[in-house]
């Protein structure tokens, strides 16, 4: 393994305040040079945390922070050499976007000819070439985004830190934004280390996700496998949705379960890890892949439940059902001429394939 | 179809409903003015008519007009440049106003009036007030010139005086004005220097302790607001307690405990000499080093609140986002931080500056002769010279003073960047 393959290191952090209660507990992590890896989680997960040791404004508890092979505990932040995104973007107010993306130039003693010329070319990577002269307070939301983002990159750190960027944003805009931070990642090729709360937000832009939760990373691996393959509930219900039927499990044969429902019913999932027979478990089914059974579709598995309710979404229609057993089932159905209408309390069979049932640990 | 009616919907608003939202406007701009009224009524009794009257008193001034009306319409005849006495008609009119005056017992006001313009006249009136009290109206209307001439050595013959009389007689005078600029009019009318500068100077030194206040309470006042703005909720809660609690105690409480310590034998140099520093007591009370150090505690308030408050509202990513772009920590800290505290030093700093330069109290009790201030001199000439015109020309340009400060700070630094919380 050369060191580009763990170019930053979190190798058992641990960070508490106040010496008593973990906020990070023992965090593992290896980051590839030019990944791309999101810190994923509700807040107060601590992600933003692991951010703040990586960047060196937070101090670590226990453990160690390597970067390309040194360790940077007691490297002070100005030293690091680590482009910050923060997430109201702390442009200084008092100076024009020129003056901020000079800076980071002008604390490293660079002749003024070559700032002005760097300067220019951030303004143009950006796309703001006429905005050198104006103030922070003269730009939308958007342009102080970039802005932000060209002063990270302009002294050109191999690590670019950004902290919910785009927070602030519309949804719209945070669209074209996160297009843009692809693009720059792609072409400059720097590590990025980025922290959202926003699953969308995460599977669209990165490599690799670490989903944490209560101090804990949950799951770390990439976008498809994190949505196909969720190693809990947790994961599972955090990165999109799901649909959570309680039950046990009969036999396991090549990957395939066979549970019992709770309401009675015999299906098979398909399991990672699971293995135990008589063991209690979760049947994980996204709503996208539960299907309402008709004569032209009908899979391996069916179960009846009752109809509750009929949401118009526009794109799609959802639908909600009641198991027997208690459990709420949803369904997200395309709105095209298959999305029927029902009596309230109609029992209707519902259809999904093996492999999108998930078997899961019940514990999570 | 929809597109259609969509666009045809009318664009305006009918009569009627434009008279009704008019009168629905009127309503609640006369229900606000009535919720306003108080205030306003409060401003102009407490605050405008306080001012205007001032403002009036200080260049209004009919009491020698009041008095001898009929010296004065005849004084209208002479001409000052002259160098002779006024005509026999006015003199004698003089006198017999005089005469009327000692009788009603008030030739002694005329007297001071008439002394303020000419020091050393007093004795002069009130003598021949005392001697006309007692001769033969009929007499004095004769020769009552002759008598009056007659007086101390035929001071009355003196064309000064009569100039200062004609002076002294104007309603309206800039006399107060120039004297608090350290100016008067000579004998010929013209506007020339006094010999003393007492006014100028004492304005002079007003500026200047107010100027070092303001300094001092930036110095000691911006590391305690960013200790303040960044310590933890807990500890910044007690320690404000301990920058409100000069707010909670009496003002006279403050100043006299500067005075114990300060004095001879105070606590600071009893605590210096027996740590055998010094061998003999420090003078430090009554000068102005004792003005400044009390105001300097009294007006830090003023200078940490609103810092503060500007402190607490900058975010801390800004000087993280500082450091991350590789400034260090002093040199971001000056760079980035403190032009974000600006707001706050300018509010503050024109809080200390304006209160100081008007503060009375403090000097008054701790200053000696060499830390009065401009306000000090204003009580005086208020309680003990009784001479109100002059202390309201006095504070009628120190507002000047202070508006010329004011306005000059809003052209350099601009009024909109304070930010007082």
């Amino acid at each position: 393994m050369s060191i580009e393959d763990h170019y930053v290191q979190f190798k058992n952090v641990k960070k508490s305040y106040d010496q008593k209660l973990l906020v990070v507990k023992d965090f593992n992590l290896d980051i590839k040079k030019g990944e791309f890896v999101t810190l994923l989680g509700p807040s107060g997960s601590g992600k933003t945390t692991c951010l703040m040791m990586l960047a060196g404004f937070e101090s670590v508890t226990s453990g160690e922070i390597i970067i390309n092979g040194q360790p940077v505990n007691n490297i002070a932040p100005y030293h690091r050499n680590i482009g910050m995104v923060f997430q109201h973007y702390a442009l200084f107010p008092h100076m024009t976007i020129a003056e901020n993306l000079a800076y980071p130039l002008q604390v490293r003693k660079m002749p003024s000819h070559e700032v002005d010329k760097k300067v220019a070319d951030s303004l143009a990577l950006v796309e703001l070439d006429q905005f050198g002269k104006r103030y922070p307070g003269q730009l939308s939301g958007g342009q102080k985004q970039r802005v932000a983002l060209a002063r990270s990159l302009i002294f050109e750190p191999s690590i670019v830190l950004m902290d919910e960027p785009l927070g602030a944003l519309d949804k719209n805009l945070r669209e074209q934004m996160q297009f843009e931070i692809k693009r720059l990642h792609a072409d400059l090729g720097f590590t990025a280390v980025y922290v959202t709360h926003d699953q969308t937000e995460a599977l669209t832009m990165s490599d690799r996700i670490a989903v944490f939760e209560d101090g804990v990373v949950q799951q770390c691996a990439s976008p498809t496998i994190l949505y196909e393959q969720p190693s809990n509930s947790f994961v599972a219900d955090f990165i999109g949705e799901n649909n959570h039927i309680k039950g046990k499990i009969s036999s396991v044969n090549a990957g395939i379960a066979q549970v019992m429902l709770d309401c009675g019913t015999q299906v098979n999932a398909q399991t990672y890890g699971i293995d135990q027979a008589d063991e209690l478990c979760i049947l994980a089914i996204r709503p996208e892949n539960l299907f309402i059974a008709n004569e032209n579709r009908t899979f391996e598995n069916t179960i009846k439940a009752n109809f509750v309710a009929r949401l118009y979404v526009g794109d799609s229609i959802r639908y909600f059902f009641k198991l027997p057993s208690g459990e709420e089932l949803m369904i997200k159905a395309l709105n095209d001429q298959d999305a029927p209408l029902f009596q309230e309390n109609a029992l209707v069979e519902l259809t999904w394939a093996t492999d999108k049932g998930l078997v899961l640990d019940r514990s999570k | 179809m929809s597109a259609a009616t969509l666009n045809s919907v009318s664009q305006s608003l009918s009569a009627q409903e434009i008279k009704e939202s008019k009168r629905n406007l009127k309503r609640r701009k006369l229900l606000a003015i009535l919720f306003v009224a108080p205030l306003v009524f409060f401003i102009l009794a407490a605050f405008v008519a306080p001012i205007g009257t001032m403002l009036y008193r200080s260049f209004y001034h009919p009491t020698v007009a009041q008095l001898v009306p009929e010296t004065l319409t005849q004084l209208e005849r002479w001409d000052s440049q002259s160098g002779a006495i006024p005509d026999k008609k006015t003199l004698i009119t003089f006198t017999l106003e005089l005469k009327q005056l000692a009788k009603a017992r008030t030739a002694g006001k005329l007297a001071e009036e008439i002394n303020r313009a000419l020091p050393g006249s007093s004795s002069l009136i009130k003598f021949s007030a005392r001697k006309l009290k007692k001769l033969d109206e009929q007499l004095l209307a004769n020769n009552g010139d002759q008598r009056l001439l007659e007086f101390k050595k035929g001071k009355w013959g003196d064309p000064d005086l009569w100039q200062a009389i004609k002076q002294s007689g104007s309603v309206f005078t800039d006399r107060y004005y120039l004297t608090a600029l350290d100016l008067k009019r000579d004998s010929s009318g013209s506007i020339v220097q006094r010999d003393t500068k007492i006014y100028l100077k004492l304005y002079w030194k007003s500026l200047k302790i107010a100027l070092y206040i303001t300094l001092l309470t930036i110095l000691i006042g911006f590391p305690l607001s960013y200790y303040l703005a960044t310590a933890k909720t807990k500890t910044a809660n007690i320690l404000m307690v301990f920058v409100l609690l000069p707010f909670w105690t009496s003002l006279l409480v403050r100043t006299t405990s500067w005075i114990a310590l300060l004095q001879t034998n105070g606590v600071v140099n009893s605590t210096l000499q027996s740590l055998h520093i010094i061998s003999d007591p420090l003078e430090m009370l009554y000068s102005q080093f004792s003005t400044i150090l009390a105001m300097t505690h009294i007006l830090l308030p003023f200078m940490i609140l609103p810092l503060y408050s500007v402190m607490k509202g900058i975010d801390p990513s800004y000087y993280r986002a500082a450091l991350s772009l590789g400034g260090k920590p002093i040199p971001a800290f000056i760079r980035i931080y403190m032009p974000m505290t600006l707001p706050g030093i300018s509010a503050g700093s024109l809080l200390v500056f304006i209160i100081s330069i008007g503060y009375y109290i403090t000097p008054a009790l701790v200053g000696g002769t060499d830390g009065q201030m401009i306000s000090n001199i204003i009580a005086f000439h208020m309680q003990s010279s009784n001479n109100w015109e002059l202390a309201a020309a006095l504070g009628s340009l120190l507002l000047g003073l202070i508006i010329i400060i004011y306005w000059i700070y809003d052209r350099l630094v601009g009024v909109s960047n304070i930010k007082l919380g």
